[in-house]
């Protein structure tokens, strides 16, 4: 009896589902997008729009009604003007942009031997190893960083074991450097290098390799004729996934570098923070954007080009 | 998309949170500025739960404040900030009617925190203190003699001598407005000066001895003094007397001492406010109330070595205490003492710009 009365509520849901389907499956990622990325944008757009005042929010509001009931928007451009103005800004983001070149660079060549070791290794061992690369997640992100304090710091891990082998004499100061900065980026952005690449090289056709064995290669050539230009959208997913954090990374800076660590993280704070001048922070973080999503169409454009062409 | 829309709202409401009404004091702090047992004994007796939440630096907590809905109901910003905090309209006025525990306070000190704060209205002195010089003893006996001079902004402002410290470690606090005033103080200038051009020649001499700085941070130098990480640091009286006392306990050999530099030294006041968008504002006051409470004082000052404006419980302060010229200074000291400054917008800017420019060089 019960069976009989419960099964017309769940055909009408799986009903439901069928015919909105497509809906659902478009619409969640969409929304998300709306709220998450599309709505805070907006916000940060009209803020940098606007002027600093000491009020609560500390900013003017860009539409004004008039006694006649006509509505006044006020755009303040002085805002981006202010950022070409004070060589600061544009010293920052460069020094951003080849903070985050390099280190996307090193995280490449730490992680490429690790991820064709894994893709190579035998099915059950590269659970465990792949496991292994993505534990440390379970860990706060805070944490591990705190943790390279510890290592580095002048009496800490790696200098006492220097001093005792008297390798040093005096300990060495890594801490609070760009060495310590690029140490904690390269550890933190691995597995995000390592994943991509891992999922393309586990794909490629073992043919391949032995046909490139069977007509005389050796395997340094076939590495460098097959399988390396193989595994060129898995270095672009790779790259991509560790640069465009990198730049805007505020944390490892802040805790592992000096004070001449000059980021674009560290300025957009010292607006947002110490100057209290939250229309320039937003222009700080809209320009931010711009350079970055430029650089990342132009990137999609000449990879679809290039899958077009060979097709 | 209208299909679209109706299932997103259908979705929005399977997963809104349920909005419990809550009865608890949400209390913003600085980091280590509490007796361990206060919080405890606040809520025995007054039966209100405590989410005690701390930060350290006054930017942090002003952006909070200034962006509203923090969900904070007492907080500890410093006077100067407080000031452009009143202004912006962050503070409720205090209902003194509720705060018997007033008749404790030193009429003194609150008239000084009032230059900030006409008639105390919106907030009460938690704490007080002075940016001053903390040094490892040993540290500095090595590598200067016994000429050192320990008693002076010498210490960290002379490039010739931060230059021979710099090997153990030189940090200077990450708090512009009070690094640049003690710079200027040192060139011969009014360290409260809001001009352009004072500003610089103080941030000329903070350029001369950047190079032997480690770095500039507001909290971490505790325990790095502590450990022996680094070995002088410009910082504030209560944190250095902590790093004395975490350092005793480690018993590592290291020893930390605190000095008012006889040049003089920026004195702050750390106030006790109600921000206007807070749900428990009754509970708020009850909390003041009870950080003015004569016993309850004194026993924040003996754990955290901060001097208080609390004349009531001057006699359950330890003697050791009392009698520590970094933490009370005598009268000859206190002349030498300014007031940190309320800064406007440009001058903000023009601090803030020199500041980056002595940290990066740029």
């Amino acid at each position: 009896m019960t069976g009989a009365q419960a099964a017309p509520p769940l055909t009408k849901t799986l009903k439901f589902i069928g015919a909105h389907g497509r809906a659902l499956v478009i619409g969640v990622p969409m929304w998300w997008l709306i709220v998450f990325f599309l709505i805070p944008f907006a916000v940060v757009a009209k803020i940098s729009f606007s002027e600093a005042v000491i009020a609560r929010p500390p900013y003017t509001s860009l539409i004004e009604w008039t006694g006649e009931g006509a509505m006044l928007l006020k755009l303040n451009f002085s805002n981006y003007a202010y950022l070409i103005e004070d060589s600061l800004y544009i010293l920052a983001y460069w020094s951003s942009i080849k903070v985050a070149f390099f280190s996307t660079v090193a995280t490449l060549i730490v992680a490429y031997p690790m991820a064709y070791y894994i893709a190579r290794a035998p099915e059950r061992r590269r659970n465990v190893l792949l496991m292994l690369i993505i534990l440390p997640f379970w860990t706060s992100f805070l944490l591990r960083v705190y943790a390279w304090i510890g290592i580095l710091k002048g009496n800490g891990i790696v200098n006492n074991i220097l001093l005792s082998l008297g390798i040093t004499s005096e300990p060495i100061v890594m801490l609070q450097t760009n060495f310590a900065v690029y140490v904690g980026i390269v550890y933190t952005y691995l597995p995000f290098m390592i994943l991509p690449l891992f999922t393309n090289l586990v794909k490629l056709d073992n043919d391949l390799l032995e046909a490139s064995s069977d007509l005389g290669a050796r395997p340094m050539a076939t590495f460098f004729k097959i399988t390396l230009p193989l595994s060129i959208p898995g270095m672009i997913a790779g790259s991509m996934l560790v640069f465009i954090p990198v730049i805007g990374e505020f944390v490892i800076p802040a805790l592992l570098g000096g004070p001449d660590t000059l980021m674009i993280g560290k300025v957009l704070w010292s607006e947002f923070f110490s100057n209290r001048d939250w229309p320039v922070a937003s222009a700080v973080a809209i320009v931010m954007l711009v350079l970055l999503v430029i650089p990342i169409m132009l990137l999609r454009n000449a990879q679809a080009a290039s899958a077009e062409g060979s097709s | 998309m209208k299909k679209l829309l109706s299932m997103t709202a259908l979705l929005a409401l399977a997963i809104s949170p349920v909005l419990a009404a809550e009865k608890v004091l949400h209390v913003y702090n600085w980091s280590d500025y509490i007796a361990e047992d206060t919080i405890e004994k606040f809520t025995a007796e007054t039966g209100i739960e405590v989410t005690y939440d701390v930060y350290d630096s006054n930017e942090v907590l002003e952006a909070k404040m200034l962006a509203g809905s923090s969900g904070y109901d007492v907080v500890t910003p410093s006077a100067d900030f407080m000031n452009r905090q009143i202004a912006a309209g962050v503070y409720v006025k205090l209902d003194k009617s509720k705060l018997p525990n007033l008749k404790n306070m030193d009429a003194g000190l609150m008239k000084q925190a009032a230059v900030f704060d006409p008639d105390n209205a919106h907030a009460v002195v938690y704490m007080w203190g002075t940016t001053g010089i903390g040094y490892n003893t040993k540290a500095i006996a090595e590598r200067l003699g016994d000429s050192a001079p320990t008693d002076s902004w010498d210490l960290v402002f002379d490039p010739a001598i931060a230059a021979k410290l710099a090997d153990c470690g030189i940090s200077f606090l990450d708090a512009p407005t009070e690094l640049l005033a003690a710079a200027m103080n040192y060139v011969g200038l009014d360290p409260r000066s809001t001009k352009k051009a004072d500003l610089e020649k103080g941030a000329e001499l903070l350029t001369a001895v950047r190079p032997h700085i480690r770095y500039f941070h507001s909290s971490q130098y505790i325990s790095d003094l502590a450990n022996g990480d680094i070995c002088v640091s410009v910082g504030w009286s209560g944190d250095i007397f902590q790093a004395r006392d975490r350092a005793g306990e480690a018993d590592k050999g290291v020893e930390v001492s605190y000095v008012i530099p006889k040049e003089g030294a920026t004195q702050w006041f750390d106030m006790l406010a109600i921000p206007v968008d807070s749900k428990n504002k009754d509970a708020a006051h009850a909390y003041i109330n009870f950080m003015m409470d004569a016993q309850i004082t004194a026993n924040n000052t003996n754990y955290v070595w901060y001097a208080n404006a609390n004349r009531a419980s001057m006699p359950m302060v330890e003697e050791e205490i009392k009698e520590d010229p970094g933490i009370f200074p005598p009268l000859d000291v206190q002349a030498k003492l300014w007031s940190a400054q309320v800064y406007n917008k440009r001058t903000d800017r023009v601090m803030t710009r020199l500041w980056t420019k002595i940290q990066t060089g740029k």
